[in-house]
């Protein structure tokens, strides 16, 4: 049993590590984000007996899910600002994910690049770190063991860290990425060629092979499988409508949208936002949001918090044009290309539009 | 460091006191007094950092417990937003920041000293508050209803130094009845993030203060739209009253001239919240 935490990330990189692990033969998985217990259950009891599962769990969850599953591994990846207005504070959720592994004899693979999570992680002996890499560094700036400052330094972004105070620090990773390719422990370079766009899902994949390899796998065996997954619940695949090729990208939260920005083909742009409780009802992290990197394209913006986005764009200086609706957005569309970002209820209705592609 | 015409934004420690989009209150004020063609300087102060004196507008921001009472320890040592209010400087503080600038307010279980520039105390709810926010704000200040999403577990008591910045409509603010507070020309909010992207009139206000000028009016289409979807989604519209608009008194641009100058007989418009059924 493998559980896979995170704020960003967690999806992808359950189906990345389900794939890698099927090497060794059938694997369990809630593929499709369904990621508290019921979701768990549910993909069990279909699934059938298996020698393995790979469980999505949301990071509230843990406590609970780890309890119940007493996972070999655990996978924790990032950790950031998301729906505030009903999640915990992210000091809270490293805390909570630290008291979680305190005296468990399990095995956890976890990303250097972020403060949270080695905080979190470091009160278990065997951890395996990898170097994930963290775009959205606003989250970490105060150290979580002492409340002392955390100072940045090196590339890419600033990624060896250290507080300046207790002298918690960035842990010598164990697996690294090198552009497009996956350095392993022993030193062997493994190319990874996705079909999913953008840095972070190279990283999702190190993660998963970090996994894998636990379990025995060989990344050799590993990467091609990993190359076979074209979409995740809907996201990255391009899809035909009306003449057009669009493809869904998701981003629930700061984080998630500057690596949706990165992993997106500078074309026409609709971005579509909600505020359902999964979404979380408060926009403002809409301003922790530069979207300066939308300047160079035509934007759409649909969806029932459109005209909070609007204020943001204004105020950001990207020009628009608001669409009632994500069907009038693909007729404004006057190239071939459209790429959508949206947040979470926003995605599932256009995903709904475009018959449940998945 | 200063540009010396040019109209100086401080952005208070956003390594500690950065939350819910926080942000924003610094990108609307310089993008508003950019469209006015005004000049702007915006400076973000950490932790580390002295902060300086000469700053036009002081932006203080959200903040989880520990940062906050970090927040308060480091203004009280450093004093240099002391200083620049006691030069006239103009502060905007919200939730975490509006409490610190009080006498008191409690973090992690205890109580701690704030900096006791407004005249309010805080404690705890029995309840966290979290929901849309609208407010009647204060008519002296002549602003549209206050609209805004609040998140704090903090109830904040007025003291008589101190006047509510509004009067709620729906929500929580200070304890119900009240919310934010506002003296002289500090000004604080539990309508937390990015306020004054949903309240255009309260971010022209705290640039007339800061310069003494009186701004033109912006095409606001897309915040107008914003407000009233908001403002319809919890049962409350806005009217503005007719009648006769007050006369109000600005001081000159950075207090460089001490004779006060009246404005216009024209003033500022006057408005008046009318409950409906939620849409």
């Amino acid at each position: 049993m493998v559980l896979v935490s995170a704020t960003n990330g967690k999806t992808t990189t359950t189906r990345l590590t389900a794939a890698a692990l099927g090497v060794l033969g059938p694997v369990a998985s809630n593929t499709f984000g369904a990621n508290m217990p019921a979701g768990h259950v549910s993909a069990l009891a279909q699934a059938g007996p298996t020698p393995y599962a790979v469980l999505e769990v949301d990071e509230h969850y843990l406590p609970h899910v780890t309890a119940a599953t007493k996972p070999r591994v655990i996978a924790l990846l990032n950790l950031s600002r998301d729906q505030l207005d009903r999640a915990k504070e992210v000091a809270l959720l490293a805390a909570l994910w630290r008291e979680t592994l305190r005296e468990q004899r399990v095995h956890v693979v976890a990303n250097a690049d972020d403060p949270m999570v080695v905080w979190a992680a470091s009160v278990v002996e065997d951890v395996c770190w990898v170097a994930a890499g963290q775009r959205w560094l606003d989250d970490s700036w105060v150290c979580p063991e002492c409340g002392g400052g955390i100072r940045r330094e090196g590339s890419p972004g600033g990624a060896v860290w250290e507080c300046v105070t207790c002298g918690l620090r960035r842990p010598e990773p164990h697996w690294r990425l090198d552009g497009d390719t996956v350095v392993a422990p022993d030193g062997a370079r493994h190319r990874i060629e996705l079909r999913l766009p953008g840095r972070v899902n190279r990283a999702n994949a190190a993660i998963a092979l970090a996994v894998a390899a636990h379990f025995g796998v060989r990344p050799t065996d590993a990467v091609p499988r990993l190359a076979q997954i074209r979409s995740v619940a809907g996201r990255y695949t391009l899809v035909e409508r009306d003449g057009r090729a669009i493809r869904l990208l998701l981003a629930k939260n700061p984080a998630g949208w500057l690596e949706a920005f990165e992993m997106a083909d500078p074309t026409t742009t609709l971005l579509s936002i909600n505020a359902r409780a999964p979404d979380g009802f408060d926009t403002s992290w809409l301003y922790d949001v530069d979207f300066s990197p939308l300047r160079d394209r035509p934007v759409l913006i649909t969806g029932e918090r459109a005209f909070d986005l609007g204020v943001r764009l204004g105020v950001n200086g990207v020009p628009f044009t608001h669409v009632p609706s994500f069907a009038d957005g693909v007729a404004a569309t006057r190239g071939r290309r459209l790429e959508v970002i949206a947040n979470y209820t926003a995605f599932q209705q256009i995903r709904a539009e475009l018959d449940r592609v998945d | 460091m200063w540009t010396e015409s040019a109209l100086r934004i401080v952005w208070v420690y956003p390594d500690l006191l950065s939350t819910y989009g926080d942000r924003g209150n610094l990108l609307v004020l310089a993008h508003r007094a950019g469209q006015r063609g005004l000049p702007v300087q915006t400076v973000e102060v950490r932790s580390h950092q002295p902060v300086p004196t000469q700053g036009d507008i002081y932006l203080l921001a959200g903040g989880e417990d520990a940062p906050q009472a970090r927040a308060a320890r480091r203004l009280a040592a450093d004093g240099g937003l002391r200083r620049a209010v006691d030069r006239g400087a103009v502060v905007f503080a919200v939730c975490a920041g509006y409490q610190i600038l009080g006498r008191s307010f409690v973090a992690q279980g205890r109580e701690c000293a704030g900096l006791d520039l407004l005249d309010v105390s805080s404690d705890r709810g029995a309840s966290r508050a979290v929901g849309e926010l609208a407010g009647e704000v204060d008519p002296t200040l002549g602003l549209p209803m206050l609209s805004g999403f609040e998140n704090h577990g903090g109830r904040t008591h007025l003291g008589a130094q101190a006047r509510p910045l509004a009067r709620v409509v729906v929500g929580v603010g200070n304890d119900g009845e009240t919310e934010g507070a506002w003296s002289g020309r500090l000004l604080g909010t539990y309508a937390h993030g990015p306020a004054l992207a949903r309240n255009p009139d309260l971010a022209d206000l705290l640039l007339e203060w800061a310069t003494g000028q009186r701004l033109a009016p912006l095409d606001d289409v897309w915040s107008s739209r914003l407000r009233a979807e908001r403002l319809a989604a919890v049962g409350v519209a806005e009217v503005e009253i007719p009648g006769p608009r007050r006369p109000e008194q600005v001081s000159a641009w950075r207090s460089s001239s001490t004779t006060p100058r009246t404005r216009p007989a024209a003033g500022r418009r006057r408005w008046r919240a009318v409950r409906r059924s939620p849409a």
